[in-house]
């Protein structure tokens, strides 16, 4: 507990000890009330002062104002027709009592979630001179090597220059499985070295590195306000008032009628269940359950891997009708090897070494994959002019002869008809001198838990899953079934992405989202063009974490139907907690009144409804099984 | 220009106010109070002095919720 919240417990116990001591005190009349202006006054002298500022500074309707006037008017009619004081300051000390446990209640989920990220590493271990010293990882320049001992937190993003180890990444990644590491090894900041020391040589500076863009992210996710939230807002603004309405109208308009029929008009009761209004009518627990619902969200996600840019795209990903996968490196590792060599003339090797060259400027994966077959250091003085046919491949010349490399649509637009291949992959057609040469099968390895993370998305409630892939066709569709995947659109260039999600978005149900799920290579567009851009594994990738949404911290496309339920949950919890409260609180002003309840009950209702809220809005920070 | 503030305040509709009154102070684009991160995100209109808006705000703040603190 705060300095403050100490002192709100003291004048709360202090007050309620009064208060059970003054009523066995064989007092009445005004001296009596004047002995229960003490515990009055020490439990409710600040609201009283923050409505008397609030008046002043025309902000008329707050809740200070209707706990000071339901208060000092219970009291009043306390002087003038009952005796009992209890009640004014019963009201105080519950209203009290409720604001304590909202502060204690927040303060400890706003340390729980801060612990959950607590990936910020306060020092880096440099090596000068044979010593070991520490200095603040800001100072760290690029490409200084770095000492990181068992146990310590891995302070910048770099490589290892030696030393053996396992990571624990589960702060970043939500993963428990540690990760090994060796030499040339990339390692990401936030990590911790469990067993070996190592040296890294940094290859980010502080700000840029990993850690420091993920706090970044977190700290500002909340700030993006959510429907509900601004709903909330908008609905006390109008709720307060429209009640100290429906109070005022309450305390003159029955006795006034009562006058008219010729009864007696009951001024004091009419008051009386006015003033209960009034203590009903503090909008507390909507008010503060709602943002914590989303903040113990966003921070349950976080724990999980999930990176929530934002309590909107909570509300957006809830409504998930839509997932669209990018198929390369969210549903495929995005590692790619030559498996075959299909109708050429020409053997293996020559044909490597071909395309090899051919593609030696580029840095696509697929090109990669080439050269890593081809495995031999590559002689540019034989290439000549290289010219890109968009997307679609290159057309090269080596050693004086044409070399064409690429789709099948760059060997129709050459003018060569190409063998069309039957086996799964990434198919590279290639042409010397205009004459077809054969083509060259490169495979992507599905990532094994594909085909569950698509069922996974099924069972929650995912209508539709797209599959985007710039393969042929055949190799896309055997690829789809065997995940389980609805559709594929196949044979796409990265610039026909965008009108494909474009498309898809106009097709799909009123009231349903679209998700999709890229690696974060080449789909910063797509990304932002979503409903809800989800970036996968991108961790380094800062296009990606600039344009998604929701960041999933490791490369496991399960992650995404987790990501779902918890905006599920987390979107249940709020609907329930609006409904609650405002059903008691409905509920409470028919019986006030009526009648029927009294202020106890109103000032229970009030403070019991914040605190079940609250409980219930704590909740949402519980994902693990999910 | 968007700048962060770290603030202090008690309550969840005490910061909605904050927002309110920081949004209607001139030189104030758009404003965001986070409670449960306990900051303030102003983005200033083009050309205003941040350390004078922030005066205002600060000011407007403290009016309609006494025992709020904005760390300028």
């Amino acid at each position: 507990m705060t300095k403050k919240q100490k002192k709100m417990l003291i004048r709360i116990l202090t007050a309620a000890a009064l208060m059970i001591t003054l009523k066995f005190v064989p007092l009445s009349g005004i001296p009596l009330f004047l002995l229960w202006l003490i515990p009055y006054g020490i439990i409710g002298w600040d609201i009283l002062k923050k409505a008397w500022n609030g008046i002043l500074n025309r902000q008329v309707f707050d809740e200070n104002f209707l706990m000071a006037v339901a208060t000092l008017g219970a009291l009043a009619i306390g002087l003038l027709k009952t005796g009992d004081y209890d009640e004014a300051v019963a009201v105080m000390l519950f209203y009290q009592i409720g604001e304590l446990f909202q502060s204690y209640a927040v303060g400890k989920s706003r340390r729980n979630i801060s612990e959950l990220m607590d990936i910020r590493p306060d020092y880096a271990n440099i090596e000068q001179g044979g010593q070991l010293t520490r200095v603040d990882p800001d100072e760290v320049e690029i490409g200084t090597v770095i000492v990181v001992n068992p146990g310590e937190k891995i302070p910048l993003d770099g490589v290892v220059e030696s030393g053996e180890s396992s990571l624990n990444t589960s702060a970043l990644t939500g993963e428990s499985v540690p990760r090994d590491v060796k030499p040339g090894d990339e390692v990401i900041s936030g990590c911790i070295n469990m067993s070996g020391m190592l040296h890294i040589r940094t290859t980010k500076a502080f700000g840029e590195s990993t850690v420091s863009k993920v706090l970044d992210l977190v700290e500002n996710a909340s700030s993006r306000k959510s429907r509900s939230e601004n709903f909330i807002a908008r609905f006390a603004r109008y709720y307060t008032p429209v009640v100290v309405i429906g109070a005022a109208v309450l305390a003159v308009l029955p006795p006034l009628i009562r006058l008219l029929l010729s009864l007696t008009p009951e001024w004091g009761e009419w008051v009386y269940r006015a003033l209960t209004f009034l203590v009903i009518s503090c909008p507390c627990a909507l008010v503060i359950s709602i943002p914590l619902s989303f903040f113990a969200g966003i921070g349950g996600a976080g724990k999980a891997g999930i990176l929530i840019k934002g309590s909107n795209y909570l509300e957006v990903l809830a409504k998930t009708g839509t997932v669209v996968f990018d198929k390369t490196g969210t549903l495929t590792m995005g590692v790619f090897d030559v498996v075959d060599i299909h109708h050429s003339e020409l053997d293996r090797e020559t044909m490597l070494e071909y395309a090899a060259l051919a593609e030696c400027a580029s840095s696509h994966p697929i090109a990669a994959s080439i050269r890593k077959a081809w495995g031999k250091p590559i002689d540019l003085s034989r290439v000549g002019k290289v010219e890109e046919i968009g997307g679609n491949g290159v057309v090269v010349e080596i050693d004086g002869k044409q070399v064409a490399a690429g789709s099948s649509r760059l060997m129709r637009h050459l003018g060569i008809e190409p063998v069309e291949c039957r086996s799964p992959g990434t198919i590279v057609h290639m042409a010397i001198d205009g004459g077809y040469a054969g083509h060259i099968v490169i495979s992507d390895v599905v990532k094994p838990d594909a085909a569950e993370a698509i069922a996974a998305l099924k069972r929650a409630g995912v209508r539709s899953t797209v599959m985007l892939t710039g393969d042929g066709p055949s190799a896309a569709a055997q690829v789809a079934e065997a995940l389980g995947i609805d559709r594929v659109h196949s044979n796409l260039l990265p610039g026909d992405k965008v009108d494909k999600v474009e498309e898809l978005l106009q097709e799909k149900d009123a009231g349903k989202t679209l998700a999709f799920v890229g690696d974060g290579v080449n789909d910063a567009p797509v990304l932002s063009r979503a409903d809800l851009g989800i970036a996968m594994g991108a961790m380094g990738s800062d296009a990606a974490i600039e344009a998604a949404d929701v960041v999933l911290m490791d490369d496991s496309p399960m992650k995404v139907s987790k990501a779902i339920r918890i905006a599920r949950k987390c979107m249940g919890i709020v609907r329930e907690n609006i409904i609650f409260a405002l059903g008691v609180k409905g509920i409470c002003l028919v019986l006030g009144a009526l009648g029927i309840a009294g202020m106890w009950l109103a000032v229970f209702a009030d403070v019991g409804v914040m605190i079940l809220a609250v409980i219930n809005a704590i909740r949402a920070l519980y994902v693990k099984n999910l | 220009m968007k700048k962060t503030y770290k603030i202090e305040v008690d309550c969840a509709n005490c910061a909605n106010k904050m927002e309110d009154a920081a949004r209607k102070i001139s030189g104030v684009k758009e404003v965001t109070v986070n409670f449960m991160t306990l900051k303030m995100i102003v983005e200033f209109e083009e050309g205003a002095d941040p350390a004078a808006v922030m005066e205002q705000v600060l000011d407007a703040c403290k009016k309609v919720e006494e025992d709020c603190e904005i760390y300028l």
